[in-house]
């Protein structure tokens, strides 16, 4: 992904010469989070169906003892 | 040179019935002894060797708040090496031990796998009530919070200070790939009124740096010291701090960078500069509400990183580590350990230029997404209780009603493996021996345990095999031997001569 070639990690160091890279502005979200975008609007147009009926009191319910 | 990382992870789900009356323990049970008799053999589990308040610090604890080993609950021992029992109000599964990081993976999956043939097999045992729900997370929003723990085998002979100081900084920091996310906040660790998410479900609820217990005051790093095997030899690290996950790669990624970290620590080849925070506990607090990842943290050689920069110190050690000793220590040929790296490096590089890029491997990125796009959709903010309700459900481990299904999610391993892996057991680990007797001779196994089998060859006394080796017992080693044995009492008679 071209937008993160700006930045070599290869021994873990961080030096101040990727701070001038960074200038060139990688964009705020990348391809691949575009495309995760467009799936969630599918899963979200079927999710109400999922979601159980009282949501409020679901979650009220939703008690569980201490464990380890 | 690092022993092998053998490992395991045993989960408490959170477990739930419809309507308000709760009953966890009955409700447990019933899961347990459903798939026990319906599906698998029930096996007793033999208590006599465990030690859980012994101390690695060296002392048994009197007093001290050590974790009770409940004798009386539904407890059974699966064909798959696998321990499926009701543990302080949860169904447990604790998988088997496994000889890689990807191995962990597949049984952790697996045991889901188990949690929702047990849903089914309850449902037809209590036809006239719906049956209990079961998720796979840390908490209920409420306050009460139960685990997720990590198991891994190694060398007696390192000092056990070396490993606090190698793991904590790990720990605290790999919360960045490792946290299921959360709504809010239900315990006074944090703001409730500023923090509307969380990357950990976990973090809030840890005190202490480094102790015994494991049910409050939670410690970093659990000393607990019950190795289950040789004690002379072995040491099983029992780590309690991180999220259960259901994305395979944080799964993968926890695992497997752990098991690097402590082979660095086995062979003292870790960063070259201290990487010990001044206060961990807060530190693990301020890394889970840090959403924009760039907090710094104070180090005890009055620096600070950021949790993602103690991780590229974490990560470029462990390119060194890699070149200079190899990875065979996370259980094959370094084919694994190369896996964990690339993936590392990969997550490492999301987090960095863009969060949301992980959004298919990372439990709290995927979270967070899709609560966000709900919220767009429905101009609600998060205190909206539909919010509260799609993040739990993203945990159902309901196929019909779990939310991180529905969700396009990177995978690591195939469905059909996980299916096997339900009820066949690793090959390279003891579990293979446990599993394989059980499964043929599972009413001549009368009790059974991490390092121990105990046998009715249908004369007095009964026979117990001890298992103190967790990588004898392997299909390699054995599996011959156990082909040509005719029934248990041949068995025992065989690796007796």
């Amino acid at each position: 992904m071209a937008e993160q070639e700006q930045k070599k990690k290869g021994s873990g160091s961080r030096t101040t010469e990727t701070d001038t890279e960074v200038e060139e502005a990688a964009p705020a979200t990348s391809e691949r989070g575009e495309k995760i975008k467009a799936e969630l609007d599918d899963l979200l147009d079927e999710i109400d169906e999922v979601l159980e009926d009282n949501a409020e009191e679901f979650v009220r319910n939703y008690v569980q003892k201490g464990g380890q | 040179m690092a022993t092998i990382k053998v490992c395991g992870i045993e989960t408490e789900y959170g477990i739930h019935s419809p309507g308000p009356e709760q009953n966890p323990i009955a409700a447990s049970s019933v899961l347990v002894n459903a798939y026990a008799a319906d599906v698998e053999h029930q096996i007793g589990w033999d208590f006599e060797d465990e030690t859980p308040g012994n101390d690695a610090r060296g002392f048994a604890r009197e007093g001290a708040m050590a974790p009770m080993v409940e004798t009386h609950l539904a407890n059974t021992v699966l064909t798959n090496g696998a321990r499926f029992y009701v543990d302080h109000a949860h169904p447990e599964y604790s998988s088997p031990e496994c000889l890689t990081p990807l191995e962990c993976l597949l049984y952790d999956k697996a045991g889901e796998e188990i949690l929702r043939r047990a849903m089914a097999a309850a449902a037809l045992r209590i036809p006239d009530q719906p049956a209990p729900v079961v998720h796979k997370n840390n908490s209920d929003g409420k306050g009460n919070s139960y685990g997720c723990h990590e198991n891994y085998m190694m060398d007696r002979a390192v000092p056990f200070a070396k490993v606090i100081d190698g793991v904590v900084p790990h720990f605290v920091s790999r919360t960045l790939y490792t946290g299921s996310g959360k709504v809010g906040v239900e315990t006074p660790a944090l703001d409730v009124e500023t923090v509307e998410y969380q990357i950990s479900q976990r973090a809030e609820f840890f005190e202490e740096i480094v102790g015994l217990e494991t049910t409050l005051k939670r410690p970093i790093v659990n000393t607990r010291d019950e190795p289950h095997a040789d004690p002379k030899r072995f040491r099983r690290l029992h780590v309690i701090v991180g999220d259960a996950n259901l994305a395979e790669m944080a799964t993968f990624l926890k695992v497997g960078t752990t098991a690097i970290v402590l082979s660095m620590v086995e062979d003292d080849a870790g960063p070259a500069r201290d990487l010990s925070l001044s206060d961990p506990v807060r530190a693990l607090h301020q890394v889970s509400a840090d959403l924009t990842l760039s907090r710094p943290l104070a180090l005890t050689d009055g620096s600070t990183a950021t949790a993602l920069e103690l991780q590229w110190e974490l990560f470029g050690a462990a390119r060194k580590y890699a070149e200079e000793y190899g990875l065979t220590s996370l259980g094959d040929d370094g084919t694994v350990g190369a896996s964990v790296m690339e993936h590392w490096e990969a997550v490492l590089e999301g987090l960095e230029s863009d969060p949301a890029s992980l959004a298919d491997c990372v439990d709290w990125v995927a979270k967070r997404e899709l609560l966000l796009a709900y919220m767009d959709r429905h101009s609600c903010g998060w205190k909206d209780p539909r919010v509260a309700a799609l993040a739990l459900q993203y945990h159902d481990l309901r196929p019909d009603k779990s939310v991180f299904r529905r969700l396009d999610m990177r995978t690591l391993v195939d469905p059909s493996d996980v299916a096997t892996a339900v009820s066949e057991p690793p090959l390279g680990t003891r579990a293979w021996f446990r599993g394989k007797c059980l499964a043929r001779w599972p009413d001549a196994v009368v009790t059974a345990n991490w390092d121990s089998l105990v046998f009715d060859i249908g004369a007095d006394p009964l026979r117990r095999v001890p298992m103190m080796d967790p990588l004898k017992g392997t299909a390699e080693l054995i599996g011959e031997l156990l082909a040509m044995s005719t029934g248990p009492a041949d068995l025992l008679h065989r690796l007796n001569s």
